[in-house]
C-alpha cells in the first residue's frame, strides 16, 4: 500500500527551486482557470503548458505512472457515466444534433456529445499534471511554511504539517494492527455479509483510532512544552524566500488567467461552440 | 549557593483524585547537579517531574499546597511556556516527542515558534546538532531513524533553547542496552561540558549508573524516601524495600552474604573495592549448585535456512535456522532493526519467506493462511491499545472464538477459564479502559490464550514496565509455560528477562543468527554482546574481578539461585 | 469558540488528517453494486467532528479529502472535496449535545448523532457536490445527483454503524472507574 502514495522527490530544477507558496498560488489559480473555463482553445492551450511544465520538472514515469494509469481508468469509467445518464448533454450544450452511430433509444452517439465529453476529459488533464507536478517538486516542509505566507493560520499550516509527518506512522500501525487481528481470525474476506465486513472493519479501526487519540495527548504536551503557539506569529526553519523566477511565474499565472477567462468569455459564453 | 529547584512542604493531589500524589515533599536541587530520581510506577515521580516543568497544574489539573520554586520562579504561576525557557523536557515516547517532518527542523521547532529569524536558526541548530552528534542526518525524515537517534534528535530539540534544567522522563524505555548506554553517555557529556543541571526520572537504576550521578531521589507513595549519594543508597536495603530493582551485582554480593558499605565504592562494578567481599563470593561460588539438565523434548517449532527481503539484493533476513523445543521459554534478542519482528512476521504468515521452510510440530506450515496459524501460534504485541478492540473485557477476549463460530455456551465456558487462568475473572463485567496497563496486557495475552495455542509469541512483553509489574507479568507468563506447557517465545531487548526467565536466546544482528545459547553465554561473550547492542552483564565483572575464572557458569549458578529465591517467595506468599 | 482552539485542536487535525488519508483506500466493497465501496475514512471524520467540534470536523474534511486525493489519486476534485468539510462542519455543530467525552453518549444522543450526520450527508452529497459539479464540470443534472445520492446513502450507513460503534466505544473509555466493583 504504501509503494503508491506519492511523494516528493529531491531534484534540482528550476521548479524544485520555486517557492511552495509560489507553486501553491500557481496550483489555485490554474485550477480555478481550469474550473472556470470550457473553451476548448484555452484547455489545449492549458494541457500544452501543463506538459510543458511536466516534462522541465523532470518528473518520471515511475514516480506518478500507476497514478496516472488510476486517473485515466477512472476517467473514461466518468465519460461513459455521463454518456449513458445524458447522452444528449452535449447538444443542449451546443445547440446542434449531429448523429454518428445510432445506437438504441435515446442513445445515439453525436458529434456534439463526443466534442463535449472531450472537453471533460481535457479539463481534467488541464489539472492532473499539475497536481502531480507540485506534489513530486514540493518539499512537505516548506509546504506548511508557504501556506502561512499566503495568509493561512499557522495554526492550520502546523496541522497539516503533522498530518503529513504521521501518515507514514498512522500507515505501519494500521498494517501492524490488521495483522494481529487477522492472527486472531478476522479476516476482510468478500464472501461474509456486508454486515460482518463492517463489525471486522470496526475491530482493525477500533485499536488504531484508540491508540490515535492516546498519540494526539502525547503529541500536543510535547508541542506545548516546547512552546507551540506561543505567539501569533512564528518563523519557519524550513521558509524559502521570493526570488525572481517566484515573481516571474505568479506573474505568469496571473496573467494567463486574464487572458484566459478574456477569451472564454469574450462571446458570454463559457462553451467555446465549433458547430 | 541556592537551589534552582526547590520543593518545600509541597502536596500534589489530582482533580481526578481521591488521595494526594505528592504528600510533603521537601527537595533542593543545586545548579550543575545530577539528580537521579527512582520510584516504582504510581509512586509520583512522574507527577514530580511535570510540577517542575509547569505541565502541573496547567496540563494536569489539581490542587496544591506548599512552595515550588524552579528559577526563583512558581511554575503554578509561570506557565509551561514560561518553564519551557528555564526547564527542558526529554519525554519518554520519542515519537511523540518527534513533531517537525525532518531533524532539523524538529530541533529548530521551539525556535520558530519564538520568532528567532531563519539565518540565525540554522546556525543554532547546527550548533546543537554537532554537541549530540546528529549533524550528518539533518535532513532525514523520522522514519529514517532508530530510537536512539529520535531521542538525541529531541535532546538537541530542548539543547536548542539554551534551557537551565534538563528533566529526563524514562530516557531508557524504548532503547536496546547498547543505545541506552550510549544515551547515558551522552546525558554525562551534556552535563560536563554545558554545565546543566540534570534530572533523570528512571527506574532501569544500573543502567543509569552507568556514569556517576551526584545524588539519588527515591520516592515511595509520594512521598520522598531517601535523598542520598548512590553508593550509600546501594549499601542500603532501601530499593528492595521500594520495590525498584538493585545492580545484579549488588544483588550477587549479597546473595553471597555480603554486607555492602558505602566506603567501598559500589556506585560502579570497575571501581568498586572488592577486597572484603571476594573470598565471600568464591565460597558462594563454589557451594551453589547448577540445575540438572533435563531431556529435550521434541521440536514444537523449527525454522529451516529462512531467507527474506522487501527489495531483492537487500536481504533483511538470511539463512536463519533454529529449533524451538516443546514447553521451552526463550527469547529472541538483537538490536532494533535486525529483523527480529520481521522474523515474527514469518512465522505468523503475514509475510512470505524467499527461501526456507517453518515447520510446526514436524509439519510444513506454507500452505496454512494467517487465520489458521493464528490458532496455534499466538502473537501478543507491545503496545496492548493496538490490539484491544472492544470496549468490554469478556467481549475483547472472546472475540477469537467468535469470528471463529464457536457456540455461545463454550465461549462462555472458555472464557471463564481463560480469565480465572489470568486472574482477570473478578474484573469480566468490566471496561477495558478501566484496567492498568499491567491488566490491559494480561486482556491481551487472555485473548490469545483462549484460543488454546501451542506457541505463544509476546513482543517486548514488558516495556515500560517497572520492576514490580515486571515480575507480574513474567511470573504469570512462567506459570503459563510451566502448568499449561505453552512454548513461550519473547521477542526482547531487555537483558534481565533473559537471563531471568528464559533458558536459551536467540541472538541476531544484521539479519544473521550469530548466537543460540544461555543467556549467560551470550551476555557474558563481548563479541555477541555488541554485534547484538546487548551489553556485557555486569555479573560478568564481578565474577573476573573475584578471580573466578569460569564467568558463564557464575552467571548461570547466579540465576538459578535467584529462580529458587523466587520460587520460595512465591510458595510462601501462597500460603 | 476561538479560546478553545488550542495546540490539541491543532494536533487533532493533523492526526484526524493523517488517519483520513490512510484510510483512503480502506474501503469495504458493497458487493451488489459495482465500484461503489463504503469509507471507512467518513466514519472516521464523523468521529473527529463529534469529539472535537466543527472546526476540526471542517478542517479534516477538507484537507483529508484534498490531500487524500491528491497522494493516492494525484488529482485533486474541488467538487467533492467542499462537501466533505461541510459534512464535517454539520456534525460537529451539535458535538456537545452528544455528550461524548461526559460518558453518556446513550440511546437519546446516539438518535441525536444519527440525524445529526443524515442532515450533513444530505447537505453535503445531495446539494452541494452535485451544484458544484454542475457549476464547474458542467456535467448533466441526472448523473450527478445519482451519483451524490450513491454516496449519501452509502456514507449514512458505514457512519450510522462504524461511526456509531466507535462513538460508543470512544464514549465507554471516559466512564468512571469509581462505579466498579470485583465480582467473585
Amino acid at each position: 500500500m504504501a509503494g503508491r502514495i506519492l511523494t516528493y522527490e529531491e531534484k534540482d530544477t528550476w521548479i524544485h527551486r520555486l517557492g511552495g507558496a509560489t507553486k501553491m498560488i500557481f496550483f489555485l489559480l490554474w485550477s480555478i482557470t481550469g474550473m472556470l473555463t470550457y473553451d476548448t482553445r484555452v484547455l489545449l492551450v492549458m494541457l500544452a503548458v501543463s506538459l510543458v511544465i511536466f516534462k522541465v520538472s523532470k518528473t518520471e514515469w515511475r514516480q506518478v505512472g500507476t497514478v496516472f494509469l488510476f486517473i485515466l481508468f477512472f476517467l473514461c469509467l466518468n465519460l461513459l457515466a455521463v454518456f449513458i445518464f445524458s447522452p444528449n448533454q452535449g447538444t443542449e450544450v451546443y445547440g446542434t444534433k449531429t448523429v454518428l452511430v445510432t445506437l438504441f433509444g435515446e442513445h445515439n452517439i453525436t458529434k456534439e456529445q463526443l466534442f463535449y465529453e472531450f472537453n471533460i476529459l481535457l479539463k481534467y488533464f488541464t489539472v492532473t499534471p499539475v497536481v502531480l507536478m507540485f506534489i513530486v517538486t514540493t518539499n512537505p516542509s516548506e509546504f506548511a511554511a508557504s501556506l502561512n505566507k499566503l495568509g493561512i493560520s499557522y495554526n492550520i499550516g502546523y496541522a497539516i504539517a503533522i498530518a503529513l509527518r504521521y501518515v507514514p506512522d498512522v500507515q505501519a500501525d494500521f498494517t501492524k494492527i490488521k495483522h494481529a487481528q487477522e492472527a486472531r481470525g478476522i479476516e476482510m474476506s468478500s464472501k461474509t455479509s456486508l454486515w460482518e465486513r463492517m463489525r471486522k472493519m470496526s475491530m482493525i479501526i477500533f485499536p488504531l483510532l484508540f491508540s490515535s487519540m492516546d498519540r494526539i495527548d502525547v503529541v500536543s504536551n510535547a508541542m506545548e512544552l516546547r512552546g507551540f503557539g506561543k505567539h501569533k506569529k512564528r518563523t519557519w526553519y524550513m521558509e524559502k524566500k521570493l526570488t525572481k523566477s517566484d515573481y516571474l511565474t505568479i506573474g505568469f499565472v496571473v496573467v494567463f488567467m486574464v487572458a484566459a477567462l478574456c477569451v472564454t468569455f469574450a462571446d458570454g459564453s463559457r462553451f467555446y461552440n465549433p458547430f | 549557593m541556592l537551589p534552582i529547584i526547590e520543593f518545600k512542604n509541597y502536596t500534589f493531589q489530582y482533580r481526578s483524585q481521591k488521595e494526594p500524589t505528592l504528600l510533603d515533599i521537601n527537595l533542593a536541587i543545586y545548579p550543575g547537579e545530577k539528580v537521579l530520581i527512582v520510584g516504582p510506577s504510581g509512586s509520583g515521580k512522574s507527577t514530580l517531574a511535570h510540577c517542575v516543568n509547569g505541565m502541573v497544574p496547567f496540563s494536569f489539573a489539581g490542587e496544591s499546597s506548599g512552595s515550588l520554586t524552579v528559577s526563583g520562579k512558581d511554575p503554578a504561576k509561570t506557565g509551561i511556556f514560561g518553564m519551557s525557557k528555564t526547564v527542558g523536557t526529554v519525554l519518554q515516547d520519542t515519537d511523540g516527542q518527534f513533531i517537525g517532518l525532518t531533524v532539523a527542523e524538529d530541533v529548530a521547532f521551539a525556535l520558530e515558534n519564538d520568532c528567532v529569524p531563519q539565518d540565525k536558526m540554522f546556525s543554532l541548530v547546527d550548533e546543537v546538532a554537532e554537541v549530540v552528534d546528529i549533524k550528518t542526518l539533518l535532513h532525514h525524515a523520522p522514519t529514517e531513524l532508530s530510537g536512539g537517534q529520535k531521542q538525541r534528535v529531541s535532546m538537541a530539540g530542548v539543547l536548542v533553547d539554551d534551557v537551565d534544567v534538563l528533566l529526563f522522563d524514562e530516557p531508557l524505555a524504548n532503547l536496546d542496552p547498547a543505545t541506552g548506554k550510549r544515551a547515558i553517555d551522552l546525558i554525562d557529556r551534556i552535563h560536563k561540558e554545558k554545565k546543566k543541571t540534570i534530572l533523570i526520572i528512571e527506574h532501569r537504576l544500573e543502567d543509569v549508573l552507568y556514569r556517576d550521578v551526584d545524588r539519588i531521589v527515591v520516592i515511595g507513595e509520594g512521598r520522598v524516601v531517601a535523598d542520598c549519594k548512590p553508593d550509600e543508597l546501594l549499601a542500603t536495603d532501601i530499593l528492595v524495600k521500594e520495590g525498584i530493582r538493585e545492580p545484579l551485582y549488588v544483588t550477587a554480593l549479597k546473595h553471597a552474604g555480603c554486607t555492602l558499605r558505602a566506603e567501598d565504592l559500589p556506585q560502579h562494578i570497575e571501581s568498586m573495592k572488592l577486597d572484603r567481599y571476594r573470598e565471600r563470593v568464591q565460597a558462594w561460588y563454589e557451594q551453589v549448585a547448577l540445575p540438572v539438565a533435563e531431556p529435550a523434548k521434541e521440536p514444537a517449532l523449527e525454522v529451516l535456512d529462512l531467507d527474506f527481503s522487501y527489495i531483492s539484493g537487500n536481504p533483511i533476513l538470511q539463512n536463519i535456522r533454529f529449533c524451538i523445543r516443546k514447553g521451552e521459554m526463550i527469547s529472541i534478542v538483537g538490536k532494533n532493526g535486525a529483523g527480529k519482528s520481521t522474523l515474527s512476521n514469518l512465522i505468523c504468515g503475514f509475510i512470505n519467506p524467499d527461501r526456507g521452510k517453518i515447520l510446526l510440530g514436524g509439519s510444513d506450515i506454507a500452505d496454512k493462511s494467517i487465520k489458521e496459524r493464528g490458532e496455534v501460534i499466538g502473537l501478543v504485541m507491545q503496545n496492548p491499545n493496538q490490539m484491544i478492540s472492544k470496549p468490554m473485557i469478556f467481549d475483547e477476549v472472546a472475540l477469537g472464538l467468535a469470528v471463529r463460530g464457536v457456540p455461545e455456551e463454550e465461549i462462555k465456558e472458555r472464557v471463564y477459564e481463560t480469565l480465572k487462568i489470568c486472574g482477570l475473572y473478578p474484573f469480566r463485567n468490566w471496561p477495558v479502559s478501566a484496567l492498568s496497563f499491567g491488566q490491559k496486557k494480561r486482556v491481551t495475552i487472555a485473548s490469545i490464550l483462549v484460543m488454546n495455542p501451542q506457541v505463544l509469541i509476546l513482543d517486548e512483553p514488558t516495556a515500560g514496565q517497572d520492576y514490580k509489574h515486571y515480575t507480574e507479568i513474567m511470573e504469570f507468563l512462567k506459570e503459563l509455560n510451566e502448568s499449561y506447557g505453552i512454548t513461550i517465545i519473547m521477542i526482547t531487548h531487555d537483558m534481565h528477562l533473559m537471563l531471568e526467565y528464559t533458558d536459551r536466546a536467540i541472538v541476531i544482528a544484521d539479519g544473521k543468527l550469530i548466537a543460540d545459547d544461555t543467556p549467560a553465554h551470550v551476555l557474558t561473550d563481548e563479541r555477541i554482546a555488541d554485534q547484538a547492542y546487548l551489553k556485557k552483564t555486569s555479573l560478568y565483572d564481578l565474577a573476573v574481578r573475584c578471580g573466578i575464572a569460569d564467568a558463564p557458569g557464575f552467571v548461570d549458578r547466579f540465576i538459578y539461585f535467584e529462580r529458587q529465591v523466587r520460587e520460595h517467595g512465591r510458595q510462601n506468599s501462597d500460603v | 469558540m476561538n479560546k478553545k482552539f488550542g495546540v490539541k485542536e491543532v494536533v487533532a487535525i493533523g492526526i484526524g488528517t493523517a488517519l483520513f488519508i490512510v484510510l483512503t483506500n480502506v474501503q469495504i466493497p458493497v458487493g451488489f453494486i459495482p465500484n461503489t465501496a463504503l469509507q471507512t475514512r467518513a466514519a472516521v471524520l464523523a468521529f473527529f467532528a463529534a469529539v472535537f467540534g466543527p472546526v476540526v470536523g471542517g478542517v479534516v474534511g477538507f484537507l483529508g479529502h484534498a490531500l487524500g486525493d491528491a497522494l493516492f489519486y494525484g488529482s485533486v476534485w474541488w467538487s467533492w472535496v467542499f462537501p466533505e468539510a461541510v459534512f464535517g462542519v454539520i456534525v460537529g455543530l451539535c458535538a456537545a449535545k452528544y455528550k461524548i467525552k461526559e460518558g453518556s453518549f446513550g440511546g437519546k444522543e446516539i438518535a441525536m448523532f444519527n440525524v445529526v450526520q443524515a442532515i450533513g450527508n444530505a447537505a453535503a452529497w445531495i446539494v452541494v457536490a452535485p451544484i458544484l459539479d454542475i457549476v464547474i464540470y458542467a456535467e448533466p443534472a441526472n448523473k450527478v445527483f445519482t451519483q451524490g445520492a450513491t454516496a449519501c446513502v452509502l456514507n449514512i450507513v458505514i457512519i450510522g454503524i462504524l461511526g456509531t460503534l466507535l462513538l460508543v466505544a470512544y464514549s465507554k473509555v471516559g466512564a468512571k472507574s469509581g462505579s466498579l466493583s470485583k465480582e467473585d
